[in-house]
């Protein structure tokens, strides 16, 4: 009797149990078919491959396009998304790769980065922002098993995630083609040497790894029967988390690491709720880079042989600006409120100001110190939520709160991210994606302080001893000031002693370590005062809009941001202020329409890594 | 801000081992083992280096050289043995705190900071020099580098001024190979260039041990000769050098002693003369039919 009375919500807790991980291993599936891909790229090229997450979603779209338009089954469907996106990944292969050969080895990645923009805005002026609802032509049964009910569409995914990994099995290990693949992945060089065709291996495995990719977005759309352009990023992250757990580069972990993510995720949401999701995901990433940097099943030494480390930056002669040049085009500047009164121009401008105290930061750390950040915005987001919250609930005037912000900043920078320290070359870079998302989703999870979704209101205009700054000449003065000062602060740094020992860090570690440099030391300084330039750029621009929340300082604007660094020149002080306003100031003067301007990015990125990788004023 | 002194932290330090008895060797390693996977690439290595000496380590390809010197600077970490740096143990330290102690190092391949200057890669060598902007505080120790790398007082300028002459003298010990391109990149050096730039950023951190891993690698016979006289003039200057070197003509010329590793054992150890005539030796360097023929030769070692 009694096990009957208990019986009731025994089984409902179970087949609960079971619901989540049969959602788990779904979704686990779909993340697995996107690592496996990352993997077998970074196998044979050494790359992140930053795109891929957009070949996920167009090949949710052109499934979408298939069966909306077209009215095909679902075995055609799947047929054109595969041929479509293993002939996108071949186009991938040719632009961010292969002209990228023996350059600087950070090139290829940035080149996927600015791929990534370009497709996925393209998706969206074709396809429009908003999300559209796959229609699917499965069977509408339902399988019942003991309380859980698993539909056609959950075996459906099933089917694909294993006959994709069957078939990409006997493909590495009986065709030829598979051989030089492996052989490739192993040693390129050596492959090389023995007649590999080693564009061709390329080639085909971004085509393989894409087809994959596409087929994943194809299954997710008809899996939540919805798709939109943003899903892209998301993608990328996720690939990317699966592949670390499993080994960077290493397939079957991918497949393993993919399922474990789906299952942490799917348990993480029951017990936490779904706001939490990404948060897994994430702090997934930092544990396993942190103390398993070789994931599961990678080979030990996985890290220390990389050869990302030492100079990945491209060697160049930086454009030394007169003296007399910098400070004519200051004075102009600062006079040019006295010459026009134009609210559009200054409010432009303004707005570069604010985004060139973010290049300056972000070109101290990835340029100067050669620790590429993927999530510098997350620092602007600190600084905005510490002065807004020393102005809302402390009252404090802004002339205190906006150093103070940028101080706060600058601590929590530098400690978020020493765990990343021991990082190196494209690692640091998904870590500090990682750190800067857990940043945004901790201010959407932390209602009590920061408002979550809702965001926080009524910030406090900027004000100057009592008196409020409202005028458009007056916040432009105050920006332009503020940033003059940090510029010139950052420019003498560089010439300090710690110009150079941060230089030498970017450089080699090894051999800067060997002579007494102190990394950790040298890497939490520079995160430091950069965390307090970009504080003070975001604490501002909190006051300017007197709103936050957590997408204010999303992660498309550390994408920017390194966008703009590179066009500058990294660590070039007048660079990141040029790279500013040429990305902020120019489009919006120019009255380029929003949706264009990510595409600009997009181009103008792959452009210079192609053409021009030491920027425009030079690498310093 | 400029009353920060930690020269006579230093100074008081280093009297302090002057006084220490018995004098402790400049370098010990004792019994030094490193293992990868199954391979022993050193095996229970012992090797002494007195003040002033120059020990030449020399042995074929894969004889645990460079392994010795990577683990002598703190880079890798021995599975046992001990080393001794003026009786202080290190085989556990980091390679900062190694380069603190006084241990400066070559690398094999040449590891310049490639875009950076020919100056600041020496100036870079004087790191662990710095006193007037590193105060030697706990916790805010950053903070105040920071802030007095920015602010520059008298003492911090100065301080960088002398580091910025003496780089200069330095880089003037090669003649006009490095004074002329002072401001140039290191990646648009000569091979040959990369190389004389490692060992000036090696001198500028003033070595109480200066380890060169093959100085001449790659340099024609005029410029071989040159590097020969600068280190005989380092040398003579009193300064202690373990150098790893394949021109066994050089190594005969500069070496008080040799230390000869085959298969990560030391196999000998000796004055020049001596280890010539070792048959281990010839036997390591021309396999073991030579011999008989090389015994009758004592000059079939030098090249």
């Amino acid at each position: 009797m009694m096990q009957l009375a208990f019986a009731h919500p025994a089984a409902e807790t179970l087949s609960s149990f079971i619901d989540y991980t049969v959602n788990g291993l779904v979704i686990g599936n779909i993340y697995a078919l996107l690592a496996v891909g990352l993997a077998l790229i970074f196998g044979v090229a050494n790359l992140i491959n930053f795109a891929h997450g957009s070949v996920y979603t167009i090949g949710a779209y052109v499934g979408w396009a298939a069966i909306t338009f077209l009215h095909t089954p679902l075995p055609v469907t799947m047929a054109i998304v595969f041929v479509v996106c293993a002939l996108l990944g071949m186009g991938i292969e040719r632009i961010a790769l292969r002209p990228l050969q023996g350059k600087a080895r950070i090139a290829p990645l940035l080149a996927t980065i600015g791929l990534s923009f370009v497709l996925d805005q393209l998706v969206q002026l074709v396809c429009s922002p908003d999300p559209r609802a796959v229609p699917s032509d499965l069977p509408d049964w339902r399988l019942a098993v003991g309380g859980v009910s698993i539909g056609p569409m959950d075996f459906l995914i099933a089917a694909v995630g294993i006959v994709s990994a069957a078939l990409l099995y006997a493909f590495l290990r009986f065709t030829k083609l598979g051989l030089a693949v492996r052989a490739t992945a192993q040693d390129r060089d050596a492959a090389l040497q023995m007649g590999v065709n080693v564009n061709a291996v390329n080639s085909a495995v971004f085509a393989i790894a894409s087809a994959l990719g596409g087929l994943g977005g194809l299954l997710v759309g008809m899996y939540y029967n919805h798709i939109d352009p943003a899903m892209s990023f998301q993608a990328t992250l996720k690939g990317i988390v699966a592949q670390v757990i499993g080994g960077v580069g290493n397939v079957p972990g991918a497949i393993l690491g993919g399922a474990l993510l789906g299952l942490t995720e799917s348990y993480g949401i029951a017990v936490f709720g779904t706001t939490y999701r990404n948060l897994f995901a994430f702090v997934l990433l930092i544990a396993f880079l942190v103390w398993f940097p070789s994931g599961l099943f990678g080979a030990r030494s996985a890290i220390h042989t990389e050869p990302l480390v030492g100079t990945f930056i491209a060697p160049s002669r930086p454009i030394r600006a007169p003296r007399w040049a910098v400070a004519s085009l200051a004075i102009a500047a600062f006079a040019l409120p006295l010459v026009t009164s134009a609210p559009y121009l200054l409010q432009t401008l303004t707005n570069a100001w604010l985004a060139a105290m973010l290049a300056l930061s972000l070109t101290l750390v990835a340029g100067t110190a050669g620790q590429i950040s993927l999530g510098q915005a997350a620092l602007l987001a600190i600084g905005g939520y510490a002065s807004a919250l020393l102005a809302i609930d402390l009252g404090a005037p802004a002339i205190a709160s906006v150093p103070a912000a940028g101080v706060i900043t600058a601590a929590l920078g530098a400690l978020l991210v020493f765990p990343a320290f021991r990082l190196r070359g494209h690692y640091i870079a998904i870590a500090t994606l990682a750190i800067g998302e857990i940043v945004s989703l901790v201010i959407l999870n932390w209602e009590s302080l920061t408002g979550g979704a809702m965001g926080l209101t009524g910030i406090p205009p900027l004000s100057f001893l009592g008196r409020d700054l409202n005028s458009n000449r007056a916040i432009y003065w105050t920006c332009l000031v503020v940033l003059v000062a940090i510029a010139a602060l950052q420019t003498r740094l560089l010439a300090s002693h710690l110009g150079r020992t941060l230089r030498a860090v970017r450089e080699d570690e090894i051999a800067a370590q060997s002579y007494g440099v102190d990394l950790d030391r040298y890497k939490a300084l520079a995160f430091a005062f950069g965390g307090f330039a970009a504080g003070v750029a975001g604490a501002i621009t909190a006051h300017l809009y007197s709103y936050l929340n957590n997408q204010t300082f999303d992660s498309q604007l550390s994408l920017l941001a390194l966008t703009m660094v590179i066009l500058g020149g990294m660590g070039n002080v007048l660079g990141a202020i040029v790279g500013a306003v040429a990305l902020v100031g120019l489009p919006e003067l120019f009255r380029v329409a929003a949706e264009y301007r990510i595409l600009i990015y997009g181009v103008v990125l792959l452009l210079l890594v192609r053409f021009r990788p030491q920027g425009l004023l030079g690498t310093v | 801000m400029a009353s920060f002194s930690c020269c006579s932290f230093v100074s008081g330090r280093r009297a302090c081992w002057g006084l220490s008895k018995p004098m402790p060797r400049r370098l010990e390693i004792r019994g030094l083992t490193r293992r990868f996977g199954g391979v022993a690439a050193v095996k229970s290595l012992d090797l002494a280096i007195d003040d002033g000496e120059l020990v030449s380590l020399i042995g074929p390809n894969g004889a645990g050289k460079t392994t010795t010197f990577n683990m002598v600077s703190g880079l890798d970490r021995p599975d046992q043995g001990e080393i001794l740096f003026e009786g202080q143990p290190i085989q556990r330290l980091s390679p900062e705190a190694i380069a603190a102690l006084g241990v400066a190092r070559t690398f094999q391949h040449g590891r310049v900071f490639a875009n950076l200057s020919v100056e600041d890669n020496v100036l870079l060598g004087a790191h662990t020099r710095l006193r007037a902007v590193r105060p030697p505080l706990p916790v805010v120790g950053p903070l105040a580098e920071l802030a007095l790398a920015l602010i520059r007082p008298a003492r911090v300028k100065r301080e960088e001024a002398a580091l910025r002459d003496e780089a200069r003298e330095i880089l003037a010990l090669f003649g006009d190979r490095l004074t002329p391109r002072l401001d140039h990149p290191a990646y648009s050096l000569s091979y040959a260039n990369r190389r004389r730039v490692e060992i000036a950023r090696a001198l500028a951190l003033r070595p109480r041990l200066l380890l060169l891993d093959e100085p001449t690698a790659g340099m024609n016979p005029t410029e071989t000769d040159e590097m020969q006289a600068l280190i005989a003039s380092l040398k003579a200057r009193g300064m202690t050098i373990l150098l790893i070197e394949h021109k066994l003509d050089l190594v005969m010329h500069l070496s008080d002693r040799v230390c000869v590793l085959d298969d990560g054992a030391k196999i000998a150890e000796g004055t020049p003369n001596a280890v010539r005539n070792d048959p281990s030796v010839i036997e390591a360097y021309l396999g073991h039919s030579a011999v008989g023929r090389a015994a009758q030769s004592a000059e079939a070692v030098g090249p």
